[in-house]
């Protein structure tokens, strides 16, 4: 295993960073944080210069690891120079996509690495404020990153003429209020102004016209400490580990009836077999289909195809499905696919922001509402093909990606699982709801 | 006598934190919530006078989130994730329990003014599910019948939340790589 990229967290050569100090004791303290190599990183990419530190992040294959997989280096270069404007750096934090809980411990546990990768962010895109934008029920990550940025603003780590180098760099922190939609970058930015969470409209993207008008990078939490990592040991190290198009490692996340249910991070192109057994513990009782990656990736059958399938962005695609947030849920052969995909499509229907109708209209009402007649038992010959027109009606159609993340996992369901569509319908049952588990 | 009447200083470190004094709407919204159980449209109407909004505004920007309560709630307000992987863990029974064991619907109060229930969509804790989250404190996680039934003892007793024993595992767990550790 010593010779080619590093796809296995059993390869000696892989060292486990972002969640390195989670769980240990005292390991939100700036001193806890100093002792294991803290504010070395923006030491030096203060010394290596906002264009070397770009080139680094980009030279590094980070992509963001908030969903999309957008490469960071090349955001950060979309950024205006010199404009003399102020420059915001936002944290996505807001963490809401169904299956995904891996932020939460990087700011509970090591708040000062996310302040770290905010400031390398911010000295890359001339930015000297940051703004977290932390979903609002995270209380004790908020407590943490609140007590985080006070240390680090009372002993110097945060502030004006930071290290004597002329550097600036403050944060905010601003709390959510629970809307899913708060994570698409834009209505992110409405939801921080103080305006209700619809998506704007692109262009202008938010590196011409973001925060208030000002030029701005939104980032995901676990992007952002990678970049920590990168300028600290190297884009070379970082691409040693994954695949041509997916390098580095990730924060994977486990739930569902498995063994040991939690958070891996493991190197990208490691197989689910890997995650699922080796790191969870293998499931607890037959499952029958896995969400690869949040809620809205198609879910894939359980088999060893699957299971031996590498988690990275690209063999995803080429199985119909997506990396995502890298949340992957497990879902039990005892509950049935169609209220598998009711529960996420009322939760997609619940959070529609509105604004546009395919996704208001489409998701919110014909879905969440044909859902509730098939689910209850109400379901006639003929609803599966009226289901599928209204996939075909909304994917693609709607103002942002909600209606499409709304979408995709109910057509990879009828696309592995017509069968217990087609029963339900013909049959008029009501679906079984999951239970017996409880007590 | 309004609410943030004597709250002049915090009102001054919020603005202090945006360019516009609008951003901190959602702060406001939050802090009525937090000290009040909900937003009264009183509340409302000074949060606009405040900030220079109509109170439909404010409406507008409070209706949007789930956090916002325009009604009355209880002491404890318990919101439950109703969302996969905590319908999985067993979300649907939860809740079943709760409405039975305190004879109240969403938009309710139990007469002794300290319950009201909320079902909630993901709230980021899939691999503890299932979970509560009381008022804004951090998560009860593996809601058992039994961890339920001790929860519920414990604020009827008038416990604070973290000092209530619940039978079983307690606390959130991470397994990194394995290693099961407590955070």
């Amino acid at each position: 295993m010593s010779q080619g990229p590093i796809v296995s967290g059993k390869d000696p050569r892989f060292v486990p960073t972002l969640y390195a100090q989670v769980g240990k004791p005292g390991s939100w303290t700036l001193d806890y944080y100093l002792s294991h190599g803290g504010y070395e990183a923006i030491k030096k990419a203060i010394a290596m210069g906002q264009d070397a530190v770009i080139e680094e992040v980009k030279k590094s294959g980070l992509r963001g690891r908030g969903g999309a997989g957008f490469p960071t280096g090349l955001k950060w270069s979309f950024m205006p120079k010199n404009t003399g404007k102020q420059h915001y750096i936002a944290c996505n934090a807001d963490e809401s996509e169904p299956g995904s809980f891996k932020d939460r411990y990087l700011m509970e546990d090591d708040p000062h690495q996310l302040i770290e990768g905010m400031m390398i962010a911010g000295l890359a895109i001339q930015a000297t404020k940051g703004y977290l934008y932390i979903r609002g029920e995270y209380r004790r990550a908020y407590d943490r990153m609140m007590g985080a940025v006070k240390e680090a603003r009372e002993r110097g780590y945060l502030g004006k003429n930071l290290f004597g180098s002329g550097f600036e760099f403050e944060i905010y922190i601003h709390r959510g209020a629970g809307a899913y939609i708060c994570g698409e970058e834009t209505a992110l930015m409405n939801s921080l102004e103080g305006l209700r969470a619809n998506p704007r409209q692109k262009p202008p993207f938010p590196a011409q016209a973001g925060l208030w008008g000002k030029p701005t990078t939104i980032n995901n939490v676990e992007s952002l400490c990678s970049a920590v990592h990168i300028i600290q040991r190297g884009a070379d190290w970082f691409a040693s580990m994954g695949t041509e198009k997916s390098k580095g490692h990730k924060l994977f996340q486990v739930s569902g009836p498995f063994k040991r249910p939690g958070v891996y991070e493991l190197p990208l192109g490691t197989t689910f077999r890997e995650l699922l057994y080796d790191c969870a513990g293998g499931p607890t009782e037959p499952i029958q289909a896995l969400i690869p990656g949040g809620s809205s990736c198609p879910p894939l059958p359980w088999n060893d195809e699957t299971l031996d399938t590498p988690m990275d962005y690209e063999s995803l695609v080429a199985k119909g499905s997506l990396l995502g947030t890298g949340g992957v849920i497990g879902i039990p052969a005892s509950m049935s696919m169609v209220d598998a995909m009711w529960n996420v499509t009322r939760f997609y229907g619940h959070e529609s922001c509105g604004k546009c109708t395919p996704c208001r209209e489409g998701v919110s009402g014909w879905m969440v509402n044909l859902f509730e007649k098939i689910g209850t038992g109400q379901g006639q010959p003929g609803d599966v093909e009226i289901l599928e027109n209204m996939l075909d009606q909304i994917e693609g159609r709607s103002f942002c990606a909600l209606a499409d993340a709304a979408c995709w996992p109910v057509r990879g369901s009828l696309k592995h699982w017509r069968h217990q569509f087609v029963d339900a319908v013909e049959h008029g049952k009501a679906v079984e709801r999951a239970g017996s588990r409880w007590g | 006598m309004g609410f943030f009447d004597d709250k002049q200083d915090w009102l001054a470190e919020t603005f202090a934190q945006y360019p516009e004094r609008r951003a901190a709407l959602m702060p406001m919204l939050r802090r009525v919530q937090q000290d009040e159980g909900w937003v009264s449209p009183e509340r409302q109407e000074e949060i606009g006078q405040i900030l220079g909004l109509t109170a439909t505004e404010v409406a507008g920007v409070m209706s949007f989130y789930s956090y916002y309560q325009a009604l009355p709630t209880g002491k404890y307000h318990l919101q439950v994730c109703a969302t996969l992987s905590c319908a999985i863990g067993g979300a649907d029974e939860l809740w079943d329990e709760l409405v039975n064991e305190l004879q109240i619907l969403r938009g309710d109060v139990t007469d002794d003014g300290l319950f009201s229930i909320q079902k909630v969509e993901c709230l980021g804790s899939c691999h503890t599910a299932p979970v509560i989250q009381v008022n804004d404190e951090p998560y009860v996680e593996c809601v058992t019948k039994a961890r339920l039934q001790a929860l519920l003892e414990g604020l009827r007793q008038g416990k604070k939340l973290e000092e209530i024993q619940l039978p079983g595992k307690v606390g959130h767990v991470v397994h990194n790589r394995g290693d099961e550790v407590q955070a």
